[in-house]
């Protein structure tokens, strides 16, 4: 059985986020933390390595689109337990949408060949759309199974899966070749080793560009349908502050609470 | 990146990092209301990471790797919200086991090391008594040569990690009553008859760690679980206490440029008279003058480890930069709880622990006064060594 990871590299979740007035976005660590595997994406590398250790999976390969920079979350995915490491990265998917994103992606994993499962985490933190493993399964032809909090079984061609849903769980079974969306419910993604860190940092990952896949429909920023016409941020909420005074405190908290009446908190 | 790591180093310092964050930091609270943490829980997850045996040969679970990959692990351990946790690892990773890494027989490191790199045991260094803290000559704990046995008498206190740990490496005396001849360090396994905690210190700091006095009566041990020669000990210890010190330095440097900088982001939010703490220019120019103090002592740490990586000796620049840590941290405490006003005072904000918990590092490991006592035998400035 054949795993594909599908990560992203994102900055870490301390970093601050900005825009300036010309709607450039930048993120900024005061931790100095660098980019950083995506969150949600740990879980996706921790079940992919359990699908081997758990389910007899005999490749676990764990798959960006990105700039070179990302071969670090890949390198972090390698060190954890992932089997090989792929990066995608080409000048001319730059500016791709989500749907762009997915094409990509599913060219990527046709061109691995015999892939059983693809993981994908729930989200990113940065863009946070969640869309591109639903795209993903799309452009495959696959089932797609989102949300999922455990695998129960795999085998005879087929995969059970727990759903979390936001009113319960729902145990679905589909065959494969699937698309799975995990959520962090799923496991506990493991440390990367020292011994890990190590021999992954010395891997030498593969990089695929444009003339390595076939991208039906096309991707980069020519082919996307999403415009990013506006962006600014949010205005910071202006608060104000109300000292109470009486001659009691009884009093005090009357008109408290006559106020938190009025503006219907209570 | 930068001169001294690698792309290797900063994953591994990220792996350290989320360890800390994911595995100490949430109990730092409760670890230090209980004034102990639970090393037999903590210490194997630290073991099968590998961040209890870095510089120590793969053949005994270690990694072999060189003493800036233990830098990068003790740089983030500085970081924690504590000080007592990150000491009680360094304990157990640059103070009880380098001697036992370095001299020890094959059989003493598959019985010792193995368990002490895994995490399954832990270990204490055992060398201060009520008479002899940094006068380590002054020791008097004796052990009697009696058949294959050593009988072990006397006591030891101060000693970290002391109410839970699984061995002592201890240092006694074997011959003679006073001076640096004579002493041996010993593998002290604490289930042996005769072992006691007399008492668990209540400390200024580090409340999280525990800290004990150790008693031995008749304590019967085999003369197998010795050190290195016979009347070595003392050397052993001299030279184990170089990693113990830059140990200290490190994790210290990295504490103090984490409490500036957290007091620099309470400064910019702190409004006083109609504008931010930090604009007022006294405090952010000494808030400079610690971060030049900090990186001035970092970059002695990292001199410390490049000397002690080519295998030179590095007594006295370690002495050097354990003396300046211990004022240092001192300053940078002092400096920052003033900073911080009220709320540097009280235990709703992490200013105060940082204030009682710097205060160690110009006492433990050799106090500021020995450090310039070896400073100055180096100089050949001492009464009676003139060069």
């Amino acid at each position: 059985m054949k795993v594909v990871v599908c990560i992203k590299q994102t900055p870490s979740t301390t970093a601050v986020l900005t825009v300036d007035t010309g709607g450039n976005v930048k993120w900024d660590d005061p931790g100095g933390k660098p980019n950083v595997l995506n969150p949600w994406d740990e879980y996706a590398v921790e079940e992919g390595i359990r699908l081997k250790e758990n389910h007899g999976a005999t490749d676990v390969i764990v798959l960006t689109a990105g700039s070179e920079e990302s071969q670090e979350a890949l390198k972090t995915s390698l060190a954890m337990g992932c089997t090989a490491a792929i990066l995608v990265s080409d000048a001319a998917f730059s500016g791709s949408d989500t749907t762009g994103t997915a094409r990509i992606l599913a060219a990527a994993i046709n061109k691995v060949g015999g892939v059983d499962i693809a993981v994908f985490g729930k989200q990113a933190i940065d863009g946070d759309t969640g869309l591109t493993p639903m795209q993903v399964a799309r452009k495959l032809g696959w089932t797609p199974l989102t949300y999922v909090s455990a695998i129960k079984e795999v085998g005879g061609g087929k995969i059970t899966v727990e759903r979390l849903l936001d009113d319960g769980k729902e145990t679905v079974t589909a065959n494969l070749p699937v698309v799975i969306s995990v959520v962090k419910e799923i496991n506990e993604p493991r440390y990367p080793s020292l011994m890990g860190i190590r021999k992954a940092s010395r891997a030498e990952i593969p990089t695929w560009g444009a003339g390595d896949l076939a991208v039906a429909g096309g991707a980069g920023a020519a082919a996307s349908k999403v415009d990013w016409s506006n962006i600014y941020a949010i205005p910071p909420r202006v608060g104000s502050v109300e000292m109470i005074t009486a001659d009691t405190v009884e009093e005090q908290a009357r008109i408290l609470a006559d106020k938190l009446f009025e503006e219907k908190v209570i | 990146m930068s001169l001294y790591f690698n792309q290797e180093h900063e994953m591994f310092r990220q792996m350290v990092r989320r360890f800390v964050e994911n595995e100490i930091n949430p109990h730092v609270e409760k670890w230090e209301e209980d004034r102990i943490f639970p090393a037999h829980e903590l210490f194997p997850k630290a073991g099968a990471l590998g961040l209890l045996g870095i510089t120590y040969p793969e053949a005994y679970g270690g990694s072999g790797l060189d003493y800036w990959y233990e830098t990068v692990m003790l740089e983030e351990l500085g970081r924690a919200n504590c000080a007592g946790i990150p000491m009680a690892i360094a304990v157990q990773t640059d103070m009880a086991t380098p001697a036992l890494a370095m001299h020890g027989t094959h059989e003493q490191k598959e019985k010792f090391l193995k368990p002490a790199i895994a995490g399954t045991a832990v270990f204490s260094i055992a060398v201060s008594e009520p008479d002899a803290g940094s006068d380590v000559a002054a020791i008097r704990t004796r052990a009697e040569v009696d058949g294959d046995d050593y009988i072990i008498n006397g006591s030891k206190m101060w000693i970290t990690n002391g109410t839970q740990a699984d061995y002592l490496t201890l240092l006694a005396r074997t011959s003679g009553d006073y001076g640096f001849k004579g002493m041996s360090l010993i593998i002290v396994p604490t289930d042996t008859p005769g072992f006691s905690v007399s008492k668990k210190l209540e400390k200024l700091g580090n409340h999280s760690s525990d800290t004990a006095i150790l008693s031995f009566d008749n304590m019967r041990i085999p003369q197998a679980n010795r050190i290195g020669p016979e009347g070595m000990g003392f050397i052993l210890q001299m030279q184990q206490f170089q990693k113990e010190r830059l140990a200290g330095v490190i994790m210290s440097t990295a504490g103090m440029e984490k409490i500036i900088r957290m007091t620099i982001d309470y400064c910019r939010q702190r409004q006083t008279f109609g504008k931010p703490l930090i604009d007022n220019q006294w405090i952010h120019f000494k808030i400079c003058e610690l971060l030049t103090e900090v990186e001035a002592l970092r970059q002695l740490a990292y001199h410390c480890v490049r000397t002690l990586v080519a295998g030179e000796d590095v007594t006295k620049e370690a002495s050097m930069a354990k003396l300046k840590a211990g004022r240092l941290a001192r300053e940078v405490a002092d400096t920052c709880l003033q900073f911080h006003g009220g709320m540097g005072y009280v235990e709703e904000y992490p200013m105060a622990r940082y204030f009682r918990d710097a205060r160690l590092l110009s006492i433990g490991a050799g106090a500021d006064e020995i450090m310039l006592g070896i400073i100055a035998k180096y100089e050949g400035i001492l009464p009676g060594q003139q060069k």
